[in-house]
């Protein structure tokens, strides 16, 4: 199903049930609604086609009945699990209560009680810190943070104490019942800070784990893995997919494991590693490589970007001799970088061709220029066709 | 009662301390200077069995008592008009001319039209985002009259009539929305993150209450130039719980910077309303904390708004402190295009404000009753600001976007070697695929 490029923060296409809101004395047009009027241009102002097209993964009945959900729903289910079965867990972050501005913890409230998930402050500082000292006292703490983007004013609480709680006590305390979600990634129109995806920073982080989706089924198996894991973790959820990807998920709970990554497509010239949405950018790369260039991708999804899984990937180099890493994050610093530095230490014999990375530019991410700064198929395409002539 | 007492005056003395600055305060007490921190300090020193503890300036007691949490509680919400626009005490009146007041109600009614036309237009995805105004005009309006042209405005995102009083023109509204080719922005932001140098507004960031330290930082360097410029700093009742707030707060009293605060209560921060967003007496009872003189006003009183900040403005420069005004106002419209506030708010209390106690319907009923407005001119004038929209809109609509070159730009001051090599292979594989880039909507 093809992806709406039109996931908005939230509630996208939410009706304007407020008819009050324009209608009031206030209503200074005193009109019902505008007509715009509609000239030739208009076009050209609507916003671009989705840059990828979601492709669900082959149903699973391995873990039981399954129902159709998109990946805020799955996202529920895998909280509503863990409420259901943890009674220490709650869960909470700005605008949690109501149901999240992404539709991920709609309903849980009213199941589960106010005090199991509640808002807070808003204080991004604050809510990480407060999920910390939950999980220090035993507590099964999951934090919302709105957007990635807004997890800096955390920064401290995670990188100097999430992330060192354990080692520096000698294992004395430990926050590992800790997972920290939030919204990734581009989303057509988010500019500057509603498109950021911060991995990097997190991935210089001993002492915690970073995750990132592509799917329903799998963010649903990997956000349980996190909350079960004993480390405090961050669940990057890609926002594009939230309505976009649909898949037949599992009802009951179910884990995918941390630090593996999956090989999705086989192939023998070139690795492709990405993972998030680019996921799904990166299957279109390969079909137009195999049906263009008559050139057969392995690709893979890493998943977890720390503590990552070298081995499957360094495996599929020593086969390929090739390697591309694609992340829409800035490429300077990225997690990529540090993927090719391991990968060229590992494999320097195997490589057919310099280590190649399409990323995102050295620049904050932009909004209208948001169609040239992705790394979209058509630079991950023309990446490969050097690759192979190299 | 002791205990609240002593509260009170302690801080009455700490007040005047700072007022009278190395001069004997509160009492007759002997000065002394010692040293903090290898930093030379004065404190009033008292031989007899008073406090000497440096963090604070009270009294002991020998009764065990907590300090309730409502010591401040229940402050006052200044007004000059009632509901019905009618002056209640005329010494408050700020005995406007005619031509200002009119002035205050053309741009808030051309902000509430302008909002109206660009909201629909997002529903009609011919903008990607944008966030209303609506019920907040008189904030904008009155805090903005009462400033000095080139006071320096630090805002959130809903502030943009403060803009428009500065006369930031609607092609220029629109033409950031648009992110097209006349943005200040270069279409970098999302819309409504407007920004003007000539006008003295700092384009906005998205990143909650950063602005509010920095608005410290701006005061400071301001009062240091002497030149009579204060700076005016914007945030919602919500971005106030962040730390950054908090930093702000106390930096700019301890370092007596020549800053407004303005804090727009307007009841909600997205969905949280605001009994989950704090449980003392809303911002303005953190002033006293911060050894901030504070102030709360009735938000959908332009008047109001505009005596406060007037005077809040005119003691910051001359005293060199920071004023904090807390501007009760509400929401009318949903937190932004993404948003439909049903799902947490219910019609009727939204109703209320739009119909019972909108900025707008006041400032008319003030009008009216002067006979400075009647409906002939509310009809013309709403034909004319409509159309000044609607041409501002169908222009914006039309303009290209910025030249994708821009993509790179003003990352640093200067183009580094990274970023021009990643520009021209940008353009290198544009040209190559040209077809799957939508080039034509861009200046070349
Ligand atoms: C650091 C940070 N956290 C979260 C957000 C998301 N966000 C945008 S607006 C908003 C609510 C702000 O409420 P308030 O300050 O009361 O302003 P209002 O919208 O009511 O004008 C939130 C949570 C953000 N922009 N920045
Ligand atoms: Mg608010």
């Amino acid at each position: 199903m093809a992806a709406s490029a039109r996931v908005l923060f939230r509630g996208a296409n939410s009706k304007l049930s407020l008819s009050s809101v324009k209608s009031g004395s206030y209503n200074y047009l005193r009109v019902t609604l505008l007509t715009l009027s509609c000239n030739s241009h208009v076009k050209s102002q609507r916003r671009h086609a989705a840059h990828f097209t979601f492709q669900p993964d082959p149903v699973t009945t391995q873990y039981g009945p399954t129902q159709k959900m998109n990946l805020f729903q799955s996202v529920t289910s895998a909280l509503d699990n863990t409420l259901a079965s943890d009674p220490t867990a709650v869960i909470f972050g700005e605008d949690v209560a109501f149901g999240g501005v992404f539709r991920c913890t709609v309903g849980l409230r009213d199941k589960y009680g106010k005090d199991r998930v509640f808002n807070t402050p808003l204080c991004e500082q604050g809510i990480v810190g407060f999920g910390i000292g939950a999980a220090v006292a035993g507590a099964t703490a999951i934090a919302e943070i709105q957007f990635a983007d807004y997890i800096f004013p955390a920064f401290d609480q995670i990188v100097n104490e999430a992330a060192k709680y354990r080692y520096r006590s000698g294992d004395l305390f430990d926050c590992g019942r800790l997972t920290i979600r939030a919204p990734w990634g581009c989303v057509g129109h988010g500019s500057l800070y509603h498109s950021q995806s911060p991995e990097a920073f997190f991935a210089h982080c001993p002492g915690i784990k970073v995750v990132v989706p592509r799917s329903p089924v799998q963010a649903k198996g990997l956000l349980l893995s996190c909350i079960a894991d004993q480390n405090p973790c961050i669940f990057f959820e890609p926002k594009i997919l939230y309505r976009a990807a649909v898949e037949q998920v599992p009802v009951e709970p179910y884990t995918v494991p941390l630090s593996q990554a999956e090989i999705l497509q086989e192939g023998s010239d070139v690795t492709l590693v990405a993972w998030g949405t680019q996921i799904h950018v990166m299957r279109e790369v390969a079909q137009m490589a195999q049906e263009k260039l008559g050139v057969s991708c392995e690709l893979i999804d890493l998943q977890t970007i720390l503590p990552w899984d070298t081995e499957t990937i360094c495996k599929s180099v020593v086969k390929t001799g090739r390697l591309l890493i694609s992340h829409e994050a800035p490429v300077t610093g990225g997690f990529a970088a540090e993927i090719g530095s391991t990968v060229q230490e590992e494999c320097f014999l195997n490589l057919e061709a310099p280590i190649a990375r399409v990323c995102g530019y050295d620049t904050p991410f932009p909004h209208i220029f948001e169609p040239f700064y992705i790394p979209d198929k058509w630079k991950c395409f023309e990446a490969i066709k050097k690759m192979i002539n190299f | 009662m002791a205990a609240m007492r002593s509260v009170k005056l302690s801080g009455v003395c700490s007040h005047a301390v700072r007022q009278m600055t190395g001069m004997n305060a509160c009492r007759m007490l002997q000065q002394r200077s010692f040293r903090v921190n290898g930093v030379h300090r004065q404190q009033s020193f008292d031989p007899t069995d008073k406090p000497q503890f440096p963090g604070a300036s009270a009294e002991f007691v020998d009764r065990l008592e907590f300090i309730q949490p409502n010591v401040i509680s229940g402050i006052p919400i200044y007004r000059v008009m009632d509901r019905q626009g009618q002056i209640i005490n005329p010494s408050e009146d700020p005995q406007l001319s005619k031509e200002t007041v009119l002035n205050f109600y053309q741009k808030m009614t051309l902000l509430n039209t302008m909002d109206r036309i660009l909201y629909e237009s997002q529903r009609q995805g011919r903008i990607s985002f944008y966030m209303t105004n609506y019920g907040e005009e008189g904030t904008h309006i009155g805090s903005a009259a009462a400033l000095e042209p080139n006071d320096l405005v630090f805002g959130q995102y809903r502030e943009a009539g403060v803009l428009m009083y500065r006369g930031f023109p609607l092609d220029l509204f629109m033409a950031q929305c648009y992110a097209n080719a006349d943005d200040l922005g270069k279409g970098r932001q999302m819309p409504v993150h407007y920004g003007s140098k000539d006008l003295h507004f700092v384009t906005i960031s998205s990143p909650l209450a950063t602005q509010i330290p920095q608005a410290a930082g701006s005061a400071y360097a301001l009062k240091r130039e002497n030149l009579n410029r204060a700076v005016i700093c914007y945030f919602g009742e919500g971005a106030a719980s962040e730390g950054d707030a908090h930093a702000g707060f106390n930096f700019s009293a301890t370092l007596e910077c020549p800053l407004i605060f303005f804090c727009r209560n307007n009841g909600y921060a997205i969905s949280t309303p605001t009994n989950e967003q704090y449980r003392g007496d809303g911002i303005a009872a953190r002033g006293p904390g911060y050894g901030m003189m504070s102030i709360r006003v009735d938000g959908n009183d332009v008047f109001a708004v505009y005596n406060a900040t007037k005077e809040a403005r005119r003691r910051a420069v001359a005293e060199n402190q920071p004023f904090l005004i807390e501007a009760m106002t509400y929401r009318i419209g949903h937190h932004s295009t993404s948003d439909d506030s049903s799902a947490y708010r219910s019609v009727d209390e939204v109703n209320y404000w739009d119909k019972q106690d909108h900025p707008i319907s006041r400032l008319r009923h003030y009008m009216t009753a002067r006979g400075w407005w009647g409906e002939d001119d509310e009809r013309s004038w709403r034909k004319e600001s409509r159309k000044k929209v609607m041409e501002a809109f169908e222009k914006a609509e039309r303009r290209l976007k910025p030249k994708p070159d821009l993509l790179f730009t003003d990352v640093y001051k200067e183009m580094t070697d990274n970023l021009t090599k990643q520009r021209d292979a940008m353009w290198r594989h544009v040209k190559q695929y040209k077809e799957h880039y939508p080039l034509d909507a861009y200046d070349k």
